[in-house]
């Protein structure tokens, strides 16, 4: 008999989610099976089985959140072993953690919510406790439907209230233990309609009639509290400089020219070189704010936002500068596809030195970038936009872009950021001293 | 005064309503007091209410032996013991009466047997003086002190012949023939009574039906069943004057006027049923400056009289004179004396009212005039127990039940109830209107089989077209 606990997948790591069980129960499974994954920070990670044997119980259910480290969220039996936990269901820990549990001598259960569910939670027999040092359900024996609030009300005033066109949240119940009886309903304020209440609402309970609950997921939550960390503790300042594409896209059109349709460059693949470049030439850039220190990189390991549904991720080339563009351009390719599929592991998006932001495939001419920890600056690449440019006192057409270099100002100074930039553009306008 | 004869609350009547604020008080953890210058449990328990059901049911046992041959039992020659049934009359209201005494010593709430009589306020407390020149004082007050028969002018009952309720409930023999003055609960029960006794009795009823509070059906199923017990029913009918005579056969002459033409009736005795006053006399309320209006104590919700600290309750303060409206309102103010209350009060339209006459009468809410009156738009039901299994089985199948439901609203608004067992059955209707229950939720009910209470469910289906077994 196995107890597989939720895992911790980095030291940190104190909660996560439980995305997806990937076996159902009765399934057999070998050591090294994946069984489920789970979400943490920024990324989705494997389970795999301990044991040979038989999925007996899954303890918590699939898409429950904030499960804590240690959590017994599974057990794998050997065949025809009796389980020591019991028959036991899943346990929602999310909705047992924020749904409070009505008291036992509340109004009668009204017909619109009350699908109260009472699980049996079978303690563990006493000998098997040490081997299963914590069971999953520990939360409230009682789960409730997550609607919001329960109204009390009696069948009449709910018949009145919905004729009238009255919200029954808007009213106050004079009934037994506050029950909202046909007095109050007749006598509520004439203006209280539930086209009123909206304001209300929104103050006294779940807004959901006039929008929609997100869950927040854990890379959600890990994108807020990292950048609003990144606003409050860097002081950031900006610099733009607008670069002429037209070298950098006829170095493309010629490197492509001789390359197979799936080794096949873009700009941004360029521009991750360059940036490299620049950042081995100016160190103070490729730099992090350590507190009593500034811990300068010896490499340029750039991170490259990739946008997600519900969120971003920052998978990392490292070492970009000892790369050659061909291996760049396939390693970005394979991470954004991971990072699309979820399937990021830890490694390849912590840490890192420098940020690649860019927004040009939306058209955005330029933009400021919040810095991602624990960098030291991040680039932001607008859109390469043909337009009329003066060259030698005479007008003539070029592809520019604007880049915008966000600085963190306990690590680089406007000077520093400055030669940065200027290396930047000297490098993406003659892209053969990215050779040098 | 010594802390004995102070209290945190005294009760000033043992009836119904008294001695239930005085328990509730109690629990509630007050030091509490009744006055009671009778029997505990006052005219409910000893002259009205339970004493009359003990003559009914006697009634009722002679009228099913009289009829026992419809369930093939053979009863020979049959008759009744006239003392026998009004001893057990009294011993049944006697020994609730002792009931009461219990239930005072197992609250420790002290039993005064005396009259009292409202003083000033001394400091915090209202001073009573007792008929044995007693003081006791209390900082709270609940008057309970009831009602007794009204009287016409000009007939004063003589105990003998010209009778109300407490004598007519004792007899000391079966008159022959009796006139009954007020077709209310009080008059048809003793109607009811005396008709199945093989006493000849004559209602005469002031307004143009009788049983006048209830719904206009079930007065006109009512009379329609008292005519065929051979009781006769004078309505619309206004009694002029009474006269009394030696002779033991027509010992009293009633004359009565009906539709303009006045007739005298002869019978050998006439009770007198119609209406209560308020026993509001020697009270001290007008010292203390209590307010009454035509003659009874003015309250509000809680039973609060005009004057801080003295409450008042039952039948003292209106219609309905009902025990359980009275013990309901010794609830309320005992709660609120307490500093319990939870704001609830009571509406005349959630008393029921119960007749147990033969057939019986029960409702509760709305009669459908008033509901017409009141502008709703009804639905209503009507369900005849002759479709029901179990009416028919106890063969006591004549009767019916109405229900009167808003239309907008599915409100029950009300209910009326004529024939077995119903005073039992509309506590059903009583639950579902506190409970604001709409016909969806009496639609959905269970109701076991087989039972009378399936025709309360008929009638509701059948107010939306739904019932079953009509």
């Amino acid at each position: 008999m196995a107890i597989i606990n939720m895992p911790a997948l980095s030291p940190t790591m104190t909660e996560g989610k439980l995305a997806r069980w990937l076996v159902k129960e009765g399934d057999t499974v070998s050591s090294g099976d994946v069984i489920a994954e789970i979400e943490t920070d920024k990324a989705l990670m494997e389970v795999e089985a301990l044991d040979d044997g038989v999925m007996s119980s899954m303890l918590v259910a699939e898409g429950t959140e904030v499960v804590a480290v240690g959590t017994a969220i599974a057990e794998i039996l050997d065949e025809g072993e009796e389980s020591a936990l019991g028959k036991t269901p899943p346990v929602d820990t999310k909705q047992a953690k924020t749904e409070p549990v009505s008291p036992p001598d509340s109004a009668p259960v009204s017909e619109e919510k009350s699908s109260e569910t009472q699980l049996t939670t079978k303690p563990l027999p006493k000998q098997d406790m040490e081997t299963a040092p914590q069971q999953a359900p520990q939360a409230s024996p009682q789960k409730q439907e997550n609607k919001g609030d329960r109204i009390f009300a009696s069948p009449l005033a709910r018949r009145i209230a919905e004729q009238k066109g009255i919200d029954l949240l808007s009213v106050a119940g004079t009934g037994p233990h506050g029950r909202i009886i046909k007095y109050d309903v007749e006598n509520a304020s004439p203006g209280m309609t539930k086209a009123d209440t909206s304001k209300l609402r929104a103050v006294l309970a779940d807004p959901s009639e006039q929008s929609t609950l997100i869950p927040v997921s854990s890379t959600r939550k890990v994108i807020a509290s990292r950048l609003q960390q990144s606003m409050q503790d860097a002081p950031h300042f900006y610099l733009n400089m607008d670069i002429e594409l037209n070298a950098l896209l006829a170095a493309r059109k010629s490197i492509n020219g001789a390359q197979p349709d799936e080794a096949k460059v873009t700009i941004n693949d360029l521009l991750i070189k360059c940036a490299a470049a620049c950042l081995i030439k100016v160190p103070e850039v490729n730099s992090s704010w350590e507190g009593d220190h500034i811990r300068q990189w010896h490499h340029a390991d750039i991170a490259v936002a990739v946008a997600l549904d519900g969120g971003l991720v920052t998978p990392i080339v490292w070492q970009a500068d000892q790369k050659s563009l061909t291996a760049v351009s396939g390693e970005v390719k394979e991470l954004v596809q991971k990072a699309q599929d979820g399937r990021l592991k830890r490694e390849e998006f912590s840490g890192g030195s420098f940020t690649i932001s860019n927004l040009g495939m939306f058209g955005i001419s330029s933009f400021t970038a919040v810095i991602n920890p624990p960098h030291g600056a991040i680039l932001a690449i607008g859109a390469g936009r043909e337009m009329p440019v003066v060259k030698d006192g005479a007008i003539t057409t070029a592809t520019m872009m604007t880049a915008t270099l966000s600085c963190d100002h306990r690590v680089v100074d406007g000077a520093v950021g400055a030669k940065w930039m200027a290396e930047f553009k000297t490098i993406v306008e003659n892209p053969m001293l990215a050779l040098i | 005064m010594s802390d004995k004869s102070k209290y945190d609350l005294v009760v000033i009547g043992g009836g119904p309503g008294g001695y239930v604020a005085a328990i509730r008080a109690s629990q509630l953890g007050l030091k509490v007091a009744v006055v009671e210058r009778e029997n505990m449990g006052g005219v409910c328990l000893n002259w009205g209410c339970i004493p009359t059901k003990a003559l009914l049911r006697a009634a009722e046992v002679y009228h099913l032996a009289a009829t026992a041959d419809q369930f093939g039992i053979t009863i020979g020659q049959l008759s009744f013991d006239h003392e026998k049934v009004i001893k057990r009359s009294r011993d049944v209201a006697a020994t609730l009466s002792a009931g009461i005494n219990h239930l005072m010593k197992k609250n420790k709430i002290t039993v005064y047997a005396a009259t009292a009589k409202l003083n000033q306020k001394k400091g915090d407390d209202w001073q009573i003086t007792l008929d044995n020149s007693e003081q006791i004082s209390a900082g709270k007050v609940i008057l309970a002190t009831g009602a007794r028969a009204r009287h016409l002018p000009g007939i004063t009952p003589n105990g003998e012949n010209i009778v109300t309720y407490r004598d007519a409930m004792t007899p000391k023999t079966m008159p022959k023939s009796l006139i009954i003055i007020g077709s209310g609960a009080i008059g048809m029960e003793f109607a009811s009574f005396y008709a199945d006794m093989g006493v000849m009795v004559t209602v005469v009823e002031a307004a143009d039906r009788i049983l006048p509070v209830e719904d206009h059906e079930i007065s006109a199923m009512a009379e329609k069943a008292f005519i065929a017990r051979g009781i006769t029913i004078h309505k619309a009918a206004k009694l002029e004057h009474v006269s009394t005579s030696k002779s033991a056969a027509s010992g009293v002459k009633a004359s009565v006027t009906i539709a303009g033409k006045k007739t005298d009736m002869t019978a050998e005795r006439l009770i007198l049923a119609v209406g209560i006053m308020a026993n509001v006399e020697d009270l001290g309320l007008e010292e203390v400056g209590v307010k009454l209006d035509h003659g009874h104590v003015v309250t509000d919700g809680f039973g609060q009289t005009n004057i801080n600290g003295i409450y008042a309750i039952g039948d003292m303060t209106g219609a309905p004179w009902l025990a359980h409206k009275a013990s309901h309102e010794g609830v309320i103010a005992a709660e609120h004396i307490a500093g319990k209350s939870d704001g609830h009060t009571m509406k005349a339209t959630d008393i029921p009212g119960c007749t147990y006459c033969r057939p019986q009468i029960a409702s509760v809410g709305l009669t459908e005039q008033a509901a017409l009156d009141a502008g709703y738009e009804l639905k209503v039901g009507r369900f005849r127990f002759r479709g029901n299994g179990k009416a028919i089985a106890l063969g006591d199948d004549d009767g019916m039940i109405k229900t009167i439901f808003d239309a907008k609203t599915g409100e029950l608004l009300g209910a009326h109830m004529i024939g077995p067992e119903v005073t039992e059955l509309i506590q059903g209707y009583v639950i579902a209107r506190q409970c604001e229950a709409t016909e969806a939720e009496l639609m959905q009910a269970v109701f076991p089989h087989p039972t009378l209470s399936e025709a309360m469910h008929e009638s509701v289906l059948d107010a939306f077209d739904q019932v079953i077994h009509f």
